[in-house]
């Protein structure tokens, strides 16, 4: 090749998987300057989750001290049962949200052009997003955990929490994929489709026994609740934290967070390319809605 | 004087598709592109409005050529921007950076480019030097050199260290657009993409901006292409400009070129850019086109 035909004067980033991994960091590190720009933001968030999960948990301990049907254990485990989908929804709508916002968020900022412009392929952007929203997640239960145990009378001496952890894990994967097809709404819709992300995450609530089992669901609404990942992540933990249950028996919930993972994961990288491509046919990419 | 930016150390270039026989090979190629917004409304019967934003438009600009393109509002230079910086895909036609074309090869395409918009596209309340590590990140940028480097380049422009901590919403238009361009500088595009650049700038900011670009024409051997309304700017600036109206190319030449062939037609003997510009669209560049889609 003629050297003297080649562009002058221009450092160009190489491609490869090395460099792709590092350059997805500046994801994390740009959300997490934008977590410490909107602390007071954060902190508001962080003491309505609180206040939110706190009364959750009170209606827990009301039905314990004037439900009368249960016994003391039974009661205890009532609050558990409310305080582990507390925390766990606290953590995968925290996952979900953030994939699920990538675009919507940039497109309000004014970036949303400049960052696909950038030589950065959409796998490693998503890499980047999908790993701050799972260190962001942690992080927020882990302090929503921490505020809940000083209130509530917590007992997990007997909890598989190893095996809490792995459905926590896989889980998450699921929630990706679920929080990548999310984000191309607002890249289809400039105007709605943040609401549209919003509605989803609404409806995974409903469906997925959060707060009570999903036998209690209208018959209609028990098969959406079979292909939402929060539905088994919730039962997994439930019976490795409340039962101690031993990870091998855990199959039965871990096994349909992998399916749905390894669904909901290409499914959701596949519409989000198309998406992308749409939207830039259409001129939806231009900061607009 | 001329900015001097260290090169990165991890550098892989993108090979450009080009004959050996071809000693000058176009920096941008733009071959009979046509783009059609089509505006539906939410109820299905109600009528499709369609918006011919560029309509069979060519030119080619050399290496280390600053290519201006003139239009007023919605003449489509924000529209072949775009397509330039793979953020639009043109209906037809043909879109070529260094060779490479912008549908197919779009990531080698991304390596060599970088643009700077009228809106500065940046997470406002993040301060300049967040903002920076954030792009530089992106273009496989970072460490302790890198962040001196960027202190040093954004002084150059004028932006004193205290302020590269403050959050950018609390920096002037002008501030802020020197950010930006800061940040084009310190990804060292081959090509760079200047969309309006000085617009709503004060005229001290603006002749900044313009030394700016020389500079980086003259230090980094960079190819620029500036869509401007401002015909003084293009005058100065540009060695060649091509007019838009409407999303079709009218003319196309060096500013000395134009007033040579319009000025006879126009009966003027130095016709400015700007009387050029009206009499071949019959507008000023401050009227808005009609349904054009920037």
């Amino acid at each position: 090749m003629n050297q003297s035909l080649r562009p002058v004067a221009n450092p160009l980033p190489g491609a490869g998987l090395w460099w792709e991994t590092r350059a997805s960091l500046a994801f994390v590190e740009r959300n997490l300057y934008l977590v410490r720009r909107y602390w007071h933001l954060e902190l508001a968030f962080l003491i309505f989750n609180v206040a939110s999960a706190m009364s959750v948990l009170y209606i827990g301990e009301a039905q314990m001290q004037y439900g009368g049907t249960s016994s003391q254990e039974g009661q205890l485990d009532l609050v558990l049962y409310l305080g582990i989908g507390t925390v766990v929804w606290a953590y995968l709508r925290a996952v979900f949200a953030n994939v699920g916002e990538m675009v919507a968020w940039e497109r309000w900022e004014g970036t949303i052009e400049y960052t696909m412009m950038a030589p950065i392929s959409r796998l490693a952007h998503m890499l980047g997003v999908s790993l701050f929203s799972i260190i962001y997640g942690l992080a927020r239960s882990a302090l929503l955990l921490g505020v809940l145990s000083l209130f509530f009378n917590v007992d997990l001496s007997h909890a598989n929490l190893g095996g809490a952890a792995l459905i926590l894990l896989v889980g998450s994967v699921s929630f990706l994929g679920f929080g990548i097809m999310a984000a191309v709404l607002p890249l289809l819709f400039p105007e709605r489709g943040e609401e549209m992300t919003f509605v989803i995450s609404s409806i995974l609530l409903l469906v997925s026994g959060v707060y009570y089992p999903i036998s209690v669901l209208p018959d209609w609404m028990e098969p959406l609740a079979t292909i939402s990942p929060a539905t088994y992540v919730l039962e997994g933990m439930r019976a490795a934290l409340l039962e101690g249950t031993p990870t091998l028996a855990l199959g039965p919930s871990i096994l349909p967070i992998l399916i749905l993972g390894a669904l909901t994961l290409p499914i959701g990288i596949a519409v989000f390319n198309w998406g992308e491509r749409y939207a830039k046919r259409t001129g939806r990419l231009k900061r607009s809605g | 004087m001329v900015l001097t930016l260290e090169q990165p150390t991890e550098v892989t270039q993108p090979e450009p598709r080009i004959a050996m026989s071809r000693v000058i090979e176009p920096a941008a190629v733009v071959e009979h592109v046509c783009k059609v917004f089509i505006q539906r409304p939410l109820i299905r019967r109600g009528r499709t409005k369609e918006v011919h934003a560029v309509n069979d438009v060519s030119f080619s600009v050399g290496r280390n050529e600053i290519f201006g393109i003139l239009g007023a509002n919605g003449s489509g230079k924000s529209t072949l921007i775009r397509m330039l910086s793979t953020l639009l895909i043109p209906d037809s036609g043909r879109v070529e950076v260094f060779g490479y074309d912008v549908r197919r090869d779009e990531a080698e395409v991304k390596r060599l480019i970088n643009r700077v918009s009228v809106e500065a596209s940046f997470f406002k309340k993040l301060s300049p030097g967040e903002n920076l590590a954030y792009a530089l990140r992106l273009y496989g940028r970072s460490g302790p050199a890198v962040r001196d480097e960027t202190y040093a380049v954004l002084e150059r422009l004028g932006i004193a260290r205290d302020k590269v901590s403050e959050p950018l919403e609390q920096l002037s238009r002008g501030m802020q657009q020197k950010v930006a361009i800061a940040r084009a500088l310190l990804t060292s595009p081959v090509l760079l993409l200047l969309d309006e650049p000085t617009t709503g700038l004060d005229p001290r900011s603006k002749l900044d901006v313009q030394k700016f670009v020389r500079e980086l024409r003259e230090g980094h051997d960079a190819t620029i292409l500036l869509c401007t309304h401002d015909m003084a700017e293009a005058a100065a600036l540009c060695d060649r400009v091509a007019i838009l109206d409407k999303g079709s190319l009218v003319a196309l030449d060096s500013v000395d070129g134009l007033r040579q062939r319009y000025g006879e037609e126009m009966d003027t003997a130095e016709p400015t850019l700007e009387d050029i510009f009206i009499h071949l669209t019959g507008r000023s560049l401050e009227d808005d086109d009609e349904g054009g889609n920037e």
